[in-house]
């Protein structure tokens, strides 16, 4: 049964780490990359590191992408 | 330094960390196994201190040093990024008035993040203060309260949230936290001389007064590690939605 869990998430995580490499703008990108962010911590989680899953879904779900998005936007603003 | 010189370097030292990798690897204990002789004597020295999360225990007791070097590298991270987002000539700040209306949100979006700002936060000092009994601790429980203010502007409140957090204060609440992680250190060298050392009575197996110098070490890490997240943040909010000016008008 946890052989099945890790797989799937194994799995899940290789897939969703080539769509954050595949897609091509950065402020979708900043979205694919805060999936992938879930994604890893459930397998942090599966492979019963809480600590670590914590710190995972913290700094890759809401930090790194908030700071991809303001810089997306600063850039953007820039431009006009 | 010209191309061809450039890629000798690169798969040189590509070359000598795979190698490197590789033999790391080979020497670990195989994947899922139930002999691991570290694990087994960091549980003991970590229920020997009335520590029930191992982890918190190996990062705040047995290997204290390793964490300040961390704690040390978040704190110039920080103090380096905000220096290199300070404000140049060509920009200036605009009026709360001119500042674009892009921040208009969904009712419901707002509400999500009126309910969501007191639980995250509330979440945030539990993971902090529990540090020692249950999973998380001051880094993870810094970034929860320092994100979690931040629903604020997903709330679309800007304004608000700028009001929130005067960075001056922040600023001074994250040396705050690092000096209070190098205080307990010396403080430690000072009772049993042996710097970082757990001096305080350890209680008892997961009440919350227990497990020594951890919990205080959680609360060190996590008012430096919320700090200098919202120091970090406010300078790319500045720049994103304060600050006006062509950035590329230098280049």
């Amino acid at each position: 049964m946890n052989d099945v869990v890790l797989i799937v998430l194994l799995t899940l995580v290789g897939a969703a780490g080539t769509a954050v490499v595949m897609t091509n703008s950065p402020e979708r990108q900043a979205v694919t990359l805060g999936m992938f962010g879930v994604l890893l911590s459930l397998l942090f989680l599966a492979l019963q590191a809480p600590d670590v899953a914590l710190s995972q879904l913290a700094v890759g779900t809401a930090f790194v992408p908030l700071m991809v998005m303001l810089t997306i936007r600063k850039i953007r603003g820039g431009r006009q | 330094m010209n191309r061809s010189t450039r890629y000798v370097l690169f798969f040189t030292g590509g070359a000598l960390i795979a190698v490197l990798y590789v033999w790391g690897v080979v020497g670990m204990p195989s994947f899922g196994s139930h002999d691991h002789p570290y694990r087994d004597r960091a549980v003991h020295a970590s229920v020997a201190h009335a520590t029930p999360n191992v982890v918190s225990s190996v990062n705040f007791d047995q290997r204290g040093f390793d964490t300040l070097g961390e704690e040390t590298i978040f704190f110039a991270s920080v103090v380096g990024a905000a220096a290199l987002l300070r404000p140049s000539k060509e920009e200036r700040e605009q009026h709360a008035a001119n500042r674009d209306n892009l921040l208009q949100v969904l009712a419901s979006t707002r509400l999500l993040g009126y309910v969501l700002l007191p639980l995250t936060l509330l979440v945030g000092f539990d993971v902090v203060a529990h540090g020692h009994l249950t999973p998380g601790g001051g880094f993870q429980g810094g970034v929860v309260l320092a994100t979690g203010l931040h629903v604020l502007y997903v709330a679309g409140r800007y304004d608000a949230l700028d009001r929130l957090r005067p960075v001056t204060v922040f600023e001074h609440g994250e040396v705050t936290g690092a000096l209070a992680f190098v205080g307990l250190g010396f403080a430690g060298l000072a009772v049993s001389g042996s710097f970082l050392a757990n001096v305080i009575p350890f209680g008892t197996f997961g009440s919350f007064l227990s497990a020594g110098t951890i919990d205080l070490f959680n609360f060190a890490v996590g008012i430096e590690i919320s700090c200098g997240v919202v120091v970090l943040l406010a300078h790319f909010f500045e720049q994103a939605i304060v600050l006006r000016g062509n950035p590329q008008a230098r280049s």
